[in-house]
């Protein structure tokens, strides 16, 4: 289908566009998890993965995550590219030893001997009024790992660019899902298997005041403050990181080069966030570029509540303005 | 009182601590004396190896080594019994399976003596390297495992862990997983009495390690590990069962850890010198000694010969080692992704600017 005439998608529906094209291009990709087979996942990632390619190419696993895990990397360690998914954020710690002890590492521990190209798709963050453990943005815990790659989608075309990409790249990737923009908006997302770079941000506006930088589920705030900062005669360039680890941090540097303001908004908690790894950036290359102080609106240092009081912990439209205000007040 | 199953777990032995027959339906491999006597000579170069690596770590000239004394058939039956395209997953002192299917002492040595390049060793390259962190291999092997039977190969993965070990998640986890999907898998379970200073009767209250396959689904027995016919017997069973897809396997190897747990410990501090001096008598290299004797396939003579040789050989594994070149700086760098991504360039050249300066 050309990109003329393609459907409209969702975000979700590009994840199944993606997953079904490389398993038709590259028989040695299969997908894994919970109720990913007949069920087709259930946020509905893989539905009818499993009538197209059958149950040797999309394999429901017992019910542990260790499990999915261990065998995802024993796989991949074995001439497959698995493509696992992990069916919520908050379930996925048991997950970790494989993941850091093993896939990170493998490459790496045995001089390039044996490798690990799996992909682990995690539906990541919070407001779906979900229940416990069920909304955590717990990337930064991944972003500290060497040997990782660690990438959040949060369009239909970058979701379907970058899971090509993530399933066809030699190492182990951590795929975040914006569960809250699963079905936001759909845009059209031709099925011509291109892949889009792993380590670049996307510039999603130009803007010459103030630089906001964000990712996954918040770039949907984050544009509606920039609409709003610009009713104001403030022009925002907007990026979107995208392939969070390795980091392109270029394009952040240039963009605060020629603004001289950031305002970095993240879901996850504050302490040691994504964010704090950035803002360290620019006080380390950036300093002399910076008029203002560098903001941050992330979620608080808690837990996230559950769903009566979750939209108050996430960063907001008017809490990023705020921010933007106090860069814009400043020097 | 209906019954909605029944199990049980039985014993395999064939050696007796002094070396008769407990049984008299000897496997075919140990009827003639040939591939025993091979065995056994491998048995005693792991003894000679793993001397010398003790000896080595005494002499600052190793890192923290792993022994393994009293190992030996166990691990010297297990390797014997696989072949090149299955995948072995050990835990990290398995040196007896490992050296039966190419991997050389001295890419022990390395491991244990700091340099990475002792995983790129020369067994087959889709065996597994030493796995710390405990049972996490037991997945991985059942991972290639599903591999395996996904692509329709007739290769089976092996695994092993310890008594300790058999307590982990993974462990359960690995064996539930092999029954689920009916894989090609052999979880062996190499029971020597410890997990650094707990005792096996402080793991679980479970009566055999063997039965905790059962939960599974898988084909469970618990074996004299000291006998290396009994082991290999196991073992062969298990694989052909794998192979022919019937599935997976738990076996239980009885065996015990003469040594400290490493060079680290000090096993005094939590065990008696009976149990050891008892466990001395069990050891797995004289029952084989008097019954190879005793059919006039092995003597004293031979072995004196042998042991020299052994000697010899180890002393080339151990030169090999000790002239092993440090790496290069940027070998950290340079395997930690298939192409080093722009980001962490700089980084690598700053390790670099530093080996200059110094």
């Amino acid at each position: 289908m050309s990109a003329d005439n393609a459907a409209p998608i969702t975000l979700i529906e590009a994840i199944t566009q993606a997953l079904a094209y490389e398993m038709r291009a590259d028989e040695s990709v299969i997908v894994l998890g919970e109720d990913v087979g007949v069920n087709g996942g259930v946020f509905r990632a893989t539905a009818g993965l499993q009538a197209t390619f059958g149950d040797k190419r999309v394999l429901d696993t017992p019910l542990d995550e260790t499990t999915i895990a261990g065998l995802t990397f024993g796989l991949a360690t074995q001439g497959m590219k698995p493509v696992a998914e992990a069916q919520f954020d908050g379930f996925m710690y048991p997950m970790v030893d494989h993941i850091v002890c093993h896939a990170a590492r493998i490459r790496y521990r045995t001089r390039g001997r044996m490798s690990c190209p799996m992909v682990l798709r995690v539906p990541w963050g919070g407001g779906i009024r979900a229940p416990e453990h069920h909304s955590e943005a717990n990337e930064s815990i991944f972003t500290n790992i060497p040997g990782l790659r660690v990438v959040m989608p949060s369009s239909p075309q970058r979701a379907y660019g970058l899971l090509l990409a993530a399933i066809r790249d030699p190492d182990p990737v951590i795929f975040f899902e914006p569960k809250r923009i699963y079905r936001q908006y759909k845009e059209q997302v031709p099925d011509d298997g291109e892949a889009l770079p792993l380590d670049v941000c996307y510039v999603l506006r130009d803007g010459a005041d103030l630089t906001l930088v964000t990712w996954g589920a918040q770039v949907k705030e984050t544009l509606e403050a920039a609409d709003a900062l610009a009713k104001d005669g403030v022009s925002c360039e907007v990026i979107d990181v995208a392939t969070l680890k390795p980091l392109d941090f270029d394009t952040i540097r240039e963009s605060v080069a020629k603004t001289g303001r950031c305002v970095i908004v993240h879901e996850a908690a504050k302490t040691a966030g994504f964010g704090a790894e950035i803002a360290a950036r620019l006080a380390e290359e950036s300093m002399y570029d910076l008029v203002a102080p560098v903001e941050r609106v992330t979620g608080y240092d808690t837990h996230i509540p559950l769903f009566r009081l979750e939209m108050k912990y996430l960063p907001s439209v008017e809490k990023i303005v705020a921010a933007a205000k106090r860069a814009l007040a400043a020097g | 009182m209906a019954t909605a199953a029944t199990f049980e777990i039985e014993y395999l032995q064939y050696l007796g601590p002094d070396g008769r027959l407990v049984r008299d339906d000897l496997p075919d491999f140990a009827t003639d004396g040939k591939t025993l006597v091979e065995l056994f000579k491998q048995m005693l170069l792991v003894r000679s190896f793993d001397t010398k690596a003790v000896a080595l770590q005494r002499t600052g000239k190793l890192g923290t080594y792993a022994s393994c004394l009293g190992h030996e058939a166990t691990h010297v039956g297990i390797g014997s019994s696989m072949q090149y395209d299955d995948v072995f997953a050990p835990s990290y002192r398995e040196y007896g399976a490992q050296f039966m299917r190419g991997v050389k002492p001295r890419e022990v040595l390395m491991y244990w003596g700091g340099d990475e390049r002792g995983n790129d060793f020369s067994g087959p390259p889709h065996d597994y390297s030493w796995c710390v962190p405990i049972g996490t291999q037991n997945l991985h092997a059942a991972g290639a495992a599903l591999a395996f039977k996904l692509r329709g190969e007739p290769r089976v993965a092996v695994c092993c862990v310890g008594d300790g070990g058999s307590s982990k998640t993974d462990t359960y986890a690995a064996m539930n997983s092999a029954g689920a999907y009916t894989l090609p898998f052999v979880q062996c379970i190499i029971n020597n009495g410890w997990a650094i200073s707990v005792p096996r009767s402080a793991q679980t209250g479970a009566k055999t390690l063997a039965q905790k396959g059962l939960a599974g689904g898988l084909d469970c027995v618990q074996v004299d590990g000291n006998d290396l016919i009994a082991v290999r017997a196991a073992m062969d069973h298990a694989l052909k069962r794998a192979r022919n897809g019937h599935g997976g396997s738990c076996i239980e190897f009885v065996t015990y850890r003469l040594s400290d747990h490493t060079t680290a410990d000090d096993a005094r501090r939590y065990r008696g010198e009976a149990e050891v001096k008892a466990a001395w008598e069990r050891e797995p290299f004289t029952r084989l000694r008097t019954f190879l004797i005793g059919r006039k396939e092995w003597s004293e003579t031979e072995e004196a010969a042998w042991k020299e040789e052994c000697n010899r050989l180890a002393d080339i594994e151990v030169n090999a080692y000790l002239e092993t070149k440090v790496q290069p700086v940027e070998a950290m760098f340079d395997y930690l992704y298939a192409e080093l991504p722009t980001e962490y360039v700089a980084q690598r050249e700053d390790a670099i600017s530093w080996e200059k300066r110094s």
